[in-house]
């Protein structure tokens, strides 16, 4: 049935209907005022839904969609997927609210714009909504496609180009790969239904196909939040604008990975690999982004770093929390494993409401400057102290200092990564120091590109004659939206509860299910003061280093230059394009050469290489002498004829003695008739020869003069070759078809009947016009249609290309 | 016999497809002509050259020879006369075009697009 949750998912797509209708209607009125009354109304529909998910029920609608292939349209709330899509909606209604100050009515065709940004919305909603995996996949390949339409929108760009289809052919490429997983789902679990698929976990963990469907699924998911080594696309990404920045590339599409991982850890969780998988890959992915977000000079380039290692970040403890699905009775207070998964959706929310906030103030500094380049700016926090603010508690905040809610979910992180190493589980209490230990490190450049964030932004000196416009405040319009998200970032800060037990324990009961029992919780109280806990230490740990670091930046900038541009990521992706069309066009310039020989050699050669390698790997290769009919003397010399004039044919080196030793084969050939009883077909045979050698004698006479006529065929000993191949392989075909009489011949029925029920005496005739009468109907067909090719391609003449 | 004629048919079919790969365009085209011409004997050949009457039910015998492979050669007969009198007409208008009947010589371009 198709319900009102069906209908709050493609709501969007049926609004970007009508997005260019009233552009075109309204053109006075800024599109995106309409726009904003979707993502609104969609975030109080979902919000009624906060009730039902915080008390463990979940809303199940199934539209039947393909029900012959098990794919159902099917929307699905629980704590996790309504987490997501509040999310997506409430960032959505403050992206469109950015968006309406931050493009211009005049300059920018904002119709195209809010298409793909509802597009996008709904195909996100779909994503995190859908319990089906064929459902699922399909909304997912929107969202990657709608980002190449958005981060290509300054299309007449070069980098927009190359940054799209970076993007499109990476999301694509394990989006790809996704689908492949969900198809090896369904072979093991027989539904494409997540929620039916986690209830068959623990069968399907020793099948042999589970290990493929974990790395093809990881594939997809690592590939689009943007994971270590497949971050290379995010930072290419910014070149869209910043409301799509801000929107797809922190807060929404790159968190879809996120999803994926969240909801389908009951489904793998159990194996240790998949802890290995996530958390390794989580905690590479957050040190190598924070270690690279400190190199860049262009602002969005920070953020976009920034995010990746957020995401490795919310991904490692994602890892750590699914831990906990390999114990039965675990207690659920005061549990490390518990602890990873809360901090990591805490995190999630925490991150999209700073990042957002940081892109929407680089948008306005990059607005009212002109430039994102921090080696241009500076000094402009008297100019610009609204913005100044935004920019320090998002910072703050993403640095993970007090009293921001970036301190809390970072304390939490912290727990969670050194408490892991207590346990005796997957070689952890072996290996696993080096989890809080490359946390901690990457805190500190975490901590260290904020500063850079803040600071070479707006303080130190004003460089007036590096911008090209006047600087100012921006209009409290563009202001509005990140004032909003850092607002939420304090009181999130101060108070985490209001999150807890309304999101966070719904999302968490989606994300480990098996851990609770009937009326069983978790205990989520995030407390913004914990005492003096190791952590604390290791903050302050950070923070100390880390402006160490920071002040004495001159002086070790230089280990970047130990990793060059040539070894990067990057290159090698560029390379890896470049290499592949050169490869993919040297393998089709070396066989297809436009020379007709070539090719039918290659068929000329593939057929007999296929029919003998057939005939003798079959062992049907069989000569029987017992049935042949007796030999007589003239058969004998009228094939010795035969092969003489072929041979002459062949070999001959003047034209004419071609045509007439094809003249002696023909009549050859009807005497063959005669001698075999087929008095028609030496009629027949003898007056088309005829026809045929005039035919050819007539060109012979129009073609070219003696010189080329006279030409010898160049003996050329590969076509010999081939052409004998050609010949043995029909022989042995022959002779094979002759020895394998598999039943009698249908003629009985020819002969008794041709008489009695057609009339005629002479069979072969009465088949031709009679029993088969319909193969001469069309051979007269064939016959007509070649004499009026002939009599067109010698009377039309188009002269000129311009008349064809 | 039917071994002798298995054993023309290849001659036939290896000196057709000799000629079909020269570059010579007359050449190509007495190629499909002689491969036509193996393709009838190795029709005939397979329907079994047992010695009968000639289908002709007036003569009374008692034995005649298989109807069917004849009928069917004879449709194929006019059908590459038909596709040979095509190919003639066209390697003539070609020459008269292009000024030349050496296949090497009517290569299409090198680019892709």
């Amino acid at each position: 049935m198709f319900t009102a949750l069906h209908f709050a998912i493609i709501a969007p797509f049926i609004a970007a209907i009508f997005v260019p209708i009233l552009y075109k209607l309204f053109s006075r009125i800024h599109t995106g005022w309409f726009v904003l009354t979707v993502p609104t109304i969609l975030f109080l529909y979902f919000l009624q839904y906060l009730p039902t998910t915080a008390n463990k029920e979940t809303v199940t609608a199934v539209f039947d969609w393909i029900p012959s292939l098990g794919i159902h349209f099917t929307a699905y709330i629980d704590g996790l997927g309504l987490l997501f899509a509040l999310l997506i909606t409430g960032i959505g209604i403050l992206v469109v609210l950015y968006s309406i100050y931050y493009l211009s009515k005049e300059r920018e065709s904002l119709h195209t714009f809010y298409t793909f940004l509802l597009m996008f919305m709904g195909a996100m909603l779909g994503v995190v909504l859908s319990d089906n995996l064929i459902v699922l996949y399909m909304f997912w390949e929107i969202t990657s496609l709608s980002s190449f339409l958005l981060i290509s929108y300054w299309y007449e760009r070069e980098k927009s180009i190359y940054g799209a289809l970076k993007s499109m052919i990476i999301t694509v490429m394990g989006g790809f790969s996704m689908l492949v997983g969900f198809v090896l789902l369904y072979t093991m679990t027989g539904t494409f239904s997540i929620q039916e698929t986690i209830a068959a976990s623990s069968d399907i963990v020793s099948h042999n196909l589970f290990l493929p469907a974990m790395l093809t699924i990881l594939l997809g998911a690592l590939t689009k939040s943007a994971q270590f080594p497949f971050h290379i696309w995010l930072p290419d990404a910014m070149e869209a604008p910043t409301p799509v920045s801000a929107y797809l590339h922190s807060a929404t599409m790159v968190k879809a990975g996120i999803y994926l991982v969240a909801r389908l850890s009951p489904v793998f969780a159990i194996s240790g690999e998949w802890f290995w998988l996530i958390a390794g890959f989580g905690i590479t992915t957050l040190f190598w982004g924070s270690f690279s977000a400190v190199r860049q000079t262009d602002l969005k380039g920070i953020l976009a770093f920034s995010t990746v290692s957020q995401l490795g970040m919310i991904l490692s403890m994602l890892g750590v929390g699914a831990a906990a699905l390999h114990f039965d009775n675990l207690d659920l207070e005061d549990n490390v494993f518990v602890g990873a998964t809360t901090a990591a959706l805490f995190h999630l929310i925490n991150h999209a409401t700073f990042k957002g906030s940081l892109f929407m103030m680089v948008g306005i500094v990059d607005h009212e400057t002109g430039t994102r380049d921090i080696r241009k700016l500076g000094g402009l926090m008297t100019i610009m102290p609204i913005t100044f603010t935004i920019a320090v508690i998002g910072s703050f905040s993403m640095a993970g200092l007090p009293p921001f809610n970036g301190f809390l979910s970072k304390e939490m992180f912290f727990t969670a990564m050194r408490e892991i190493t207590k346990f005796q589980l997957f070689n952890v209490d072996t290996y696993g120091v080096i989890f809080p230990a490359i946390a901690w490190l990457a805190s500190i450049f975490t901590f260290i590109y904020s500063m850079i964030l803040v600071f070479k932004t707006f303080n130190g000196k004003f460089k007036p004659e590096k911008l090209d416009v006047k600087p100012h405040e921006a209009p409290f319009g563009m202001l509005l939206s990140p004032i909003i998200l850092v607002s939420l970032v304090i009181v999130f800060g101060f108070f985490p509860n209001i999150l807890s037990y309304t999101v966070i324990e719904p999302a968490m009961a989606s994300i480990l299910p098996s851990l609770l029992q009937e009326g069983e919780q978790f205990y989520v109280d995030i407390y913004f003061w914990h005492g003096w806990t190791p952590e604390l230490y290791m903050t302050i740990g950070v923070i100390s280093v880390g402006l160490f670091l920071y002040l004495g930046m001159k002086k070790w900038v230089g280990i970047y230059r130990l990793f060059p541009d040539n070894i990067s990521f990057n290159t090698l992706y560029d390379q890896a394009i470049v290499k592949g069309e050169r490869l993919s066009e040297k393998i089709i310039s070396s066989h297809m050469t436009g020379f007709i020989k070539d090719y039918l050699l290659y068929i000329f050669s593939f057929f007999t290489a296929a029919l003998v390698f057939t005939l003798f790997h079959k062992e049907a290769f069989i000569i029987e002498t017992q049935n042949l009919a007796p030999v007589s003397i003239y058969e004998v010399i009228l094939a010795v004829v035969l092969v003489a004039s072929v041979l002459t044919v062949m070999f001959t080196k003047s034209r004419l003695k071609a045509i007439i030793g094809l003249g002696v084969v023909g009549y050859t050939i009807a005497l063959f008739f005669v001698i075999f009883r087929a008095p028609d077909l030496a009629l027949t045979q003898l007056i088309i020869e005829t026809v045929s050698v005039a035919l050819f004698l007539l060109c012979f006479y129009h073609l070219p003069q003696i010189a080329k006529s006279l030409e010898t065929i160049r003996f050329q000993l590969g076509n010999f070759i081939i052409s004998l191949a050609v010949g043995t392989t029909i022989t042995l075909i022959g002779l094979t078809a002759n020895s394998n009489r598999l039943f009698e011949s249908i003629s009985g029925f020819f002969i008794e009947n041709s008489y009695n029920e057609a009339g005629g005496k002479n069979m072969v005739n009465v088949i031709l016009v009679d029993f088969r009468g319909f193969d001469t109907m069309l051979e007269i067909l064939v016959l007509g249609i070649a004499a009026f090719g002939i009599f067109t391609m010698i009377k039309l003449r188009l002269e000129g290309k311009e008349q064809l | 016999m039917e071994i002798i004629m298995s054993i023309l048919a290849g001659i036939l079919f290896m000196a057709g497809t000799y000629l079909v790969l020269s570059k010579n365009m007359i050449r190509i085209i007495i190629g499909t002509s002689i491969i036509s011409h193996g393709a009838h004997v190795l029709l005939l050949t397979m329907a079994g050259l047992k010695t009968g009457a000639p289908p002709l039910l007036g003569l009374d015998a008692s034995t005649y020879t298989d109807p069917l492979p004849q009928a069917l050669i004879l449709t194929a007969i006019v059908i590459s006369f038909g596709v040979t009198s095509f190919f003639l007409v066209l390697g003539y208008r070609t020459y008269k075009e292009t000024g030349t009947d050496n296949t090497e010589r009517m290569r299409g371009t090198d680019s892709y697009d």
